[in-house]
């Protein structure tokens, strides 16, 4: 029992909609796996009740074999605080950076190690400078980040999430407000930490990311998890209509042989 | 019309008018210091989700807000004694009045100023494990107070004005002791003109004060 993630049942709804319907998903340690599905079928949904900052309507979620929130007659019970406490452990990166603008580069990455877990200024500052230089910005450290490239800006949002060690880390469409010709950039400091062994929940429509770099595709239709599989299984040859419709909607993506 | 100005009265009492801009000059420093400070309180409440600390700020705003300064000072004066038995000296009625309406008008500043920062820094920061106060006080606030600093001036200096209400209950202020030596020496224009005159020798340098500071704080961006 190695799962670093395990979703059991996971049901979430807003007032009469219901956007996930009986969600299981495992998640190994060390594993990258890359969430596909049409708009608005509850991606982004699925990825914020994994770090509940959307609280599941029912359902289990497991880290590291431990249950999150205490079961009360039936139902799940979650305190803000240990909630909190299992932010620090899943890293989150969105699509539009989400940067504290008063802050340097290297303040964004120290704030939640200061603030949060209570690290030392000058132990924040050496990890910071540490994932700035994972992420290959060392000399934009004192910048602010409106003076950063959109590509720029969403590496340093990935060494800030970084910086708190997480055991999980999840990334929401990170390259979908990007110009196009700063995509590669920000997929390719992805694709080092699947290298590193980092443990990564991704949406994205980059089917290409899937496809070298996922070690799993789940395609995500109707509150359920339809298919899932390798990704050359997946993507080359789907088992079902909607899968390969989906992926008929994304022509512009040439597999290779 | 051929009036002859003369400020001889005005230059011999000086320190009347001395003693006058002291106690403006307390009277203001309590208030601002009350009101933009208790009013960030209560913005900050008027934003929360908890009903139990929104609707009582709301209720505060919309009385203070609706309500004339003038009156809230004569009320505190005269019918506050009266119904609770607490004296209530000219200084404290001044200062509770146009702290109360600051407040109330400086959390309306502060929760547009909150509500103007994007959903996404509440998120980051709550992804990162921060607690909503955290949240709060490192991520939104720096920011939604830098924007809202024009409108803060403002208030500042319509509290600096209001300060001379303050005379209607008898407190010791500039344009009371104006009053006073206009009375004594039948010079009404030249009285109320120096007062309009230290209120603007006052406030002008203060007000290109902020501006510097304004454009400094929007460098650092
Ligand atoms: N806070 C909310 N309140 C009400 N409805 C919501 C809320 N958040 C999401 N929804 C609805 O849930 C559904 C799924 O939204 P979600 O953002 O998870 O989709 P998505 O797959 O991430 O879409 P996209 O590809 O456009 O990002 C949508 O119909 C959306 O309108
Ligand atoms: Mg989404």
């Amino acid at each position: 029992m190695n799962d670093m993630l395990r979703i059991d049942n996971l049901h979430k709804r807003f007032g009469d909609l219901t956007v996930l319907a009986g969600i299981d998903m495992r998640v190994a340690a060390g594993e990258t796996v890359v969430l596909l599905g049409s708009s608005g079928c509850g991606k982004s949904t699925l990825l914020r009740c994994i770090n509940f900052m959307e609280t599941p309507s029912a359902g289990r979620i497991y880290l590291h074999g431990r249950l999150v929130g205490e079961q009360r007659n039936g139902g799940m019970r979650y305190r803000e605080r240990e909630l909190c406490k299992l932010r620090t452990r899943i890293g989150m990166v969105f699509q539009h950076f989400n940067l504290f603008p008063h802050m340097t580069v290297l303040q964004n990455i120290m704030e939640g190690q200061v603030t949060v877990l209570k690290r030392g200024a000058s132990e924040a500052a050496n990890k910071a400078r540490e994932q700035l230089a994972r992420v290959g910005l060392s000399d934009k450290a004192s910048e602010y980040p409106a003076r950063l490239s959109g590509g720029q800006k969403q590496r340093v949002a990935i060494a800030r999430a970084l910086a708190m060690d997480p055991d999980i880390m999840l990334f929401d469409e990170v390259t979908s407000a990007l110009d196009p010709e700063l995509v590669g950039e920000v997929l390719k400091t992805m694709r080092q930490l699947t290298e590193e062994g980092m443990t990564m929940v991704v949406v994205t429509h980059e089917l290409g990311f899937a496809y070298h770099v996922a070690n799993r595709v789940l395609f995500l239709d109707q509150g359920v998890i339809l298919e899932q599989g390798e990704p050359q299984q997946v993507l080359k040859q789907p088992a079902t209509q909607r899968m390969r419709e989906f992926l008929d909607g994304h022509s512009l993506f040439k597999l290779p042989d | 019309m051929n009036h002859a100005w003369d400020f001889a009265a005005i230059l011999a009492n000086w320190q009347v008018l001395w003693v006058g801009l002291q106690g403006t000059l307390t009277v203001f420093a309590a208030t601002v210091t009350l009101g933009l400070g208790g009013g960030l309180l209560v913005g900050v409440c008027r934003y929360a989700k908890m009903p139990l600390l929104r609707l009582p700020s709301m209720a505060f705003v919309e009385v203070f807000r609706n309500t004339p300064v003038l009156v809230q000072i004569i009320w505190f004066y005269y019918a506050f004694p009266i119904l609770t038995g607490v004296e209530v000296n000219p200084f404290l009625a001044a200062t509770l009045g146009i702290s109360l309406n600051t407040m109330a008008f400086s959390a309306e500043i502060y929760r547009a100023g909150i509500q103007s920062i994007e959903p996404g820094q509440w998120e980051a920061g709550k992804a990162l494990g921060m607690a909503y106060q955290q949240t709060l006080r490192r991520i939104i606030l720096p920011v939604a107070l830098k924007r809202v600093l024009p409108a803060l001036t403002n208030r500042g200096i319509e509290v600096f004005k209001m300060s001379t209400l303050a005379s209607v209950v008898a407190y010791i202020e500039t344009l009371n002791q104006a009053k006073l030596i206009a009375d004594l020496n039948f010079n009404p224009i030249e009285s109320y003109t120096t007062v309009a005159l230290i209120f603007f020798v006052v406030l002008y340098p203060v007000v290109q004060g902020t501006y510097i500071l304004e454009r400094m704080l929007r460098k650092s961006e």
